[in-house]
């Protein structure tokens, strides 16, 4: 490797400390120590064995979306709606668990994943149908499905399967035992789901290297019209990489009802499906930095919630610290932009 | 202006593409710049106008040494370049685009930058509408604008990249004769950049030539044809050989084909193309040729009328079923149509076959890719980007993606940019598909190239096609007459 490929390899890093520095001196204009600040948050997300696994459980469905997305960002697609199809993962997901009995835990559970793969695997082609054959581009599509599938939660928690005990529009009731991923101890993480997690970012992996239709969707994304010259058929790969990244999301969506939650509650997402696109777009859509990236988002957002009682910060500084990173990312994330900007400035 | 270039290096990976370049051009006079694909000419001249910098070297005007960091910049202390493909926006009026140019930050000054304009035009006696939009006008008219852009920009050195590729006769001449003008009464340096010796003969003082990146000599125009070609290729290219072949069944037959866009409409086209032919279509750009061949391709949908492949009616089929049966289309973008940037060669050819596995077998691919690189001589390696190739490598790296065997072959200016060895390369490569039975059409702004290599001849203009020409029985002179549009 040379000088330049390791300076791009690395590059990831720039957006991520330039933000740290910045919330340092907010933080100080605040009156609080940074290292404080900095040492509560990593106490709030590694500080004892229930909080780090709780970084693990949210960071299961934060890699499913991003690893799907990798695919579509590859086909050149802007999978906005990953959002949504996470949601409908979690809406088919308690489907199955609310509605359905099936003879042993394993098949259950198996039935609920299957479902919430195949929700959001068709929430994903809706996006692509719409692109393909109605011209729809696939933000608009995805933002429209994305509200779609909020609406259809609410309305969901707030009739069909509100509680018996009388609908509070916050969740339905608990799920049962055996309709959940096992959990590890009392805490929200669910080993299998980790194993799901790993499983498909393997699958990206190779197919985006190996495969014949990771090459297609390479070409599509980076000039579809030599792409159909060349004999790539885009409609079919567009639905195809939606879809794929759907199936991925909607498992992510299942893993937040049945492990992080145990039913279905009103934001069931909380936003990953938009942090996931943060996440490999601050990778650069690099599949070695996803998961560390992803990572790194998990602990921080988890670390800030005790970040109140420690300092006399709010829990928000969380949300402030991950819309900095956003900031310094459209900053200094392309550093080809950087030279452009140099570039600019030295002709003025 | 006096230009220096001192040592000026260049590489990209292992491609040597300026080694270590030192000439001086004076003002007042026309310099050609001659080479063939990957000597180095455009590396050189992107370099001298701000395109890109180079690894190391000096650029002095006036004995002043200066570094651009951009085109504009460049512009600023005097060096415009004209680019083969002009840098205008399309969807805009003449006078707009050129008010673009002219930044005025907040205030847009109609009237001034009219009379301007004007000026302009009546001093250098271009016929430009200075209200028309740019997408219907001609290579040479926006050309045209694009000179006058960088003229009213303050250009003392100007470089024309092969600027007489795909204009007609006339806009050439008007060009020829501005350059002149530019040269002699305002004392400003020009640079040609062209592979076409007779354009360097007649216009140029002097010429320097580049061979491998490096500066190999250098002459004063005119001198014999034989010398420059001598520095150019370091031996003298045979002259091109024609095979006879036996021409078979019809393999393309098209009746009564029309094809209608909303600028252009070809009508009632009735021909048979027989396997093994090599059919030449002659014309200006946008008369119809590049309509016909992509209606060919199944890139178009024509409006009435069939196309037959092999007694097949293939009207309805989609491009890509075209592809599949043996049809195929070279465009002449090459990184917009046909190559993909970014992506390397060795995935180009895997795309590019025919039959596909699940998992790519990349060890395979790349000797594939190796092979091909050679016998198409594309100087590159099987991981080098598509768009590291320099612009004859790339083209010769479309037709190393072309399958085998194939029915029917359609070009757009299979030779574009191309030097006259490579040339001759790549056709001994095409016509030797002639023997498998390949019909292959191609269209060309080069009409020595049309009779050279084909058997017959069409010549579109404004959309109509003319009777066919046998190739060994016209000339220049009755193509051109048909060109302008006498049926």
């Amino acid at each position: 490797m040379n000088k330049d490929q390791v300076l791009r390899w690395l590059w990831p890093l720039v957006p991520i400390l330039g933000a740290v520095a910045f919330i340092s001196v907010l933080l100080i204009v605040f009156k609080t120590h940074p290292l404080d600040a900095f040492r509560s948050i990593q106490s709030g997300a590694f500080g004892d064995l229930s909080k780090s696994l709780s970084v693990l459980a949210f960071w299961v469905p934060l890699l499913l979306a991003a690893s799907g997305l990798l695919v579509t960002f590859t086909a050149g697609l802007w999978n906005i709606g990953v959002e949504g199809q996470i949601i409908l993962g979690s809406i088919a997901a308690s489907g199955i668990a609310l509605k359905v009995h099936m003879p042993s835990p394993t098949l259950q559970v198996m039935t609920e994943v299957i479902a919430a793969m195949a929700a959001g695997a068709i929430w994903a082609a809706l996006a692509a149908i719409l692109k393909t054959r109605g011209k729809v581009h696939e933000i608009f599509g995805g933002l429209a499905l994305n509200n779609l599938a909020i609406i259809l939660t609410n309305y969901l928690i707030s009739g069909p399967w509100q509680p018996p005990e009388g609908g509070t529009f916050r969740g339905t009731a608990p799920f049962p035992e055996n309709a959940l991923i096992p959990r590890f101890a009392e805490s929200r993480f669910a080993p299998l789901s980790l194993v799901f997690a790993l499983v498909a970012l393997v699958i990206v992996f190779v197919a985006l290297r190996g495969t014949f239709w990771g090459l297609k969707l390479k070409a599509l994304g980076k000039n579809p019209y030599s792409a159909y010259l060349l004999g790539v058929s885009s409609e079919r790969e567009v639905i195809l990489a939606m879809v794929f990244c759907g199936a991925l999301a909607g498992l992510g969506g299942a893993v937040r009802v049945l492990s992080w939650f145990d039913s279905l509650r009103q934001s069931i997402s909380g936003g990953i499906g938009f942090l996931a696109l943060l996440v490999v777009m601050l990778s650069n859509y690099n599949i070695y930095w996803v998961p560390l990236i992803a990572f790194f988002f998990s602990a921080v957002l988890n670390g800030s919630i005790s970040l109140q009682l420690r300092t006399q910060l709010h829990s928000a500084l969380g949300g402030i610290i991950t819309g900095i990173l956003v900031l310094f990312i459209l900053l200094f994330g392309d550093k080809s932009m950087l030279k452009l900007l140099r570039k600019e400035k030295t002709l003025e | 202006m006096q230009i220096e270039i001192r040592e000026i290096r260049k590489y990209f990976g292992a491609v040597k593409a300026n080694d270590g370049i030192s000439m001086v051009l004076e003002g007042g006079k026309i310099y050609g710049l001659l080479g063939e694909n990957g000597a180095g000419k455009s590396t050189l001249m992107k370099i001298l106008s701000g395109y890109q910098p180079a690894d190391s070297g000096q650029i002095l005007l006036d004995g002043k040494a200066v570094h651009f960091d951009s085109p504009a910049q460049a512009l600023k202390c005097g060096i415009g370049m004209l680019y083969q493909e002009p840098l205008d926006f399309p969807p805009f009026k003449i006078i707009e685009n050129y008010l673009l140019g002219r930044d005025r930050r907040l205030r847009l000054d109609y009237k001034t930058v009219e009379q301007e304009l004007k000026q302009y035009t009546q001093k250098y006696n271009f016929h430009l509408d200075i209200h028309a939009y740019i997408d219907s006008l001609s290579l040479g008219e926006r050309q045209q604008l694009e000179l006058i852009r960088l003229l009213a920009g303050g250009a003392q050195v100007l470089i024309l990249d092969e600027p007489t590729t795909g204009i007609s006769g006339d806009q050439k001449e008007q060009l020829f004769d501005s350059m002149r003008k530019l040269a002699r009464e305002e004392g400003k340096t020009l640079i040609l950049v062209s592979h076409k010796l007779d354009e360097v003969q007649e216009l140029c003082d002097y010429a320097f030539v580049l061979r491998g990146g490096k500066l190999v000599g250098g002459t004063e125009i005119p001198c014999p044809n034989e010398k420059l070609v001598e520095m150019m290729f370091a031996q003298i290219p045979p002259p091109a050989t024609r095979p006879g072949v036996h021409l078979s069944g019809a393999a393309l037959t098209l009746v009564n084909l029309s094809v209608e866009t909303y600028r252009l409409a070809i009508e009632n086209i009735n021909l048979t193309i027989r396997s093994g032919e090599v059919f030449g279509l002659a014309g200006l750009e946008g008369s119809g040729q590049e309509l016909f061949l992509k209606a060919c391709a199944g890139l178009v949908q024509p409006s009435k009328g069939q196309i037959y492949l092999n007694g097949e009616d293939i009207t309805s089929w989609s491009y890509h079923r075209r592809q599949a049966a043996n049809i195929a289309y070279v465009a002449a973008g090459r990184l917009e149509a046909g190559l993909i940037h970014g992506l390397s060669l060795t995935e180009h050819i895997v795309l590019s076959l025919p039959k596909h596995s699940f998992f790519i077998d990349w060890k395979s691919a790349r000797q594939l890719t190796a092979d091909r690189i050679q016998k198409y001589q594309v100087v590159g390696s099987p991981e080098t980007r598509a768009d590291e190739l320099s612009g004859g490598n790339q083209q010769r790296m479309l037709f190393g993606l072309l399958r085998n065997p194939l029915r029917l072959l359609l070009l757009e200016h299979p030779t574009r940019g191309l030097d006259v060895q490579s040339a001759n390369w790549i056709w001994e490569l095409l016509l030797r598909r002639r023997e498998e039975g390949t019909a292959i059409v191609f269209m060309s702004a080069d009409l020595d190239e049309i009779i050279e290599r084909s058997d017959r001849i069409a010549v579109f203009s404004g959309g109509k096609m003319s009777g066919v020409v046998e190739a060994r029985q016209t000339s220049v002179d009755e193509l051109g007459h048909l060109i302008g549009g006498a049926l």
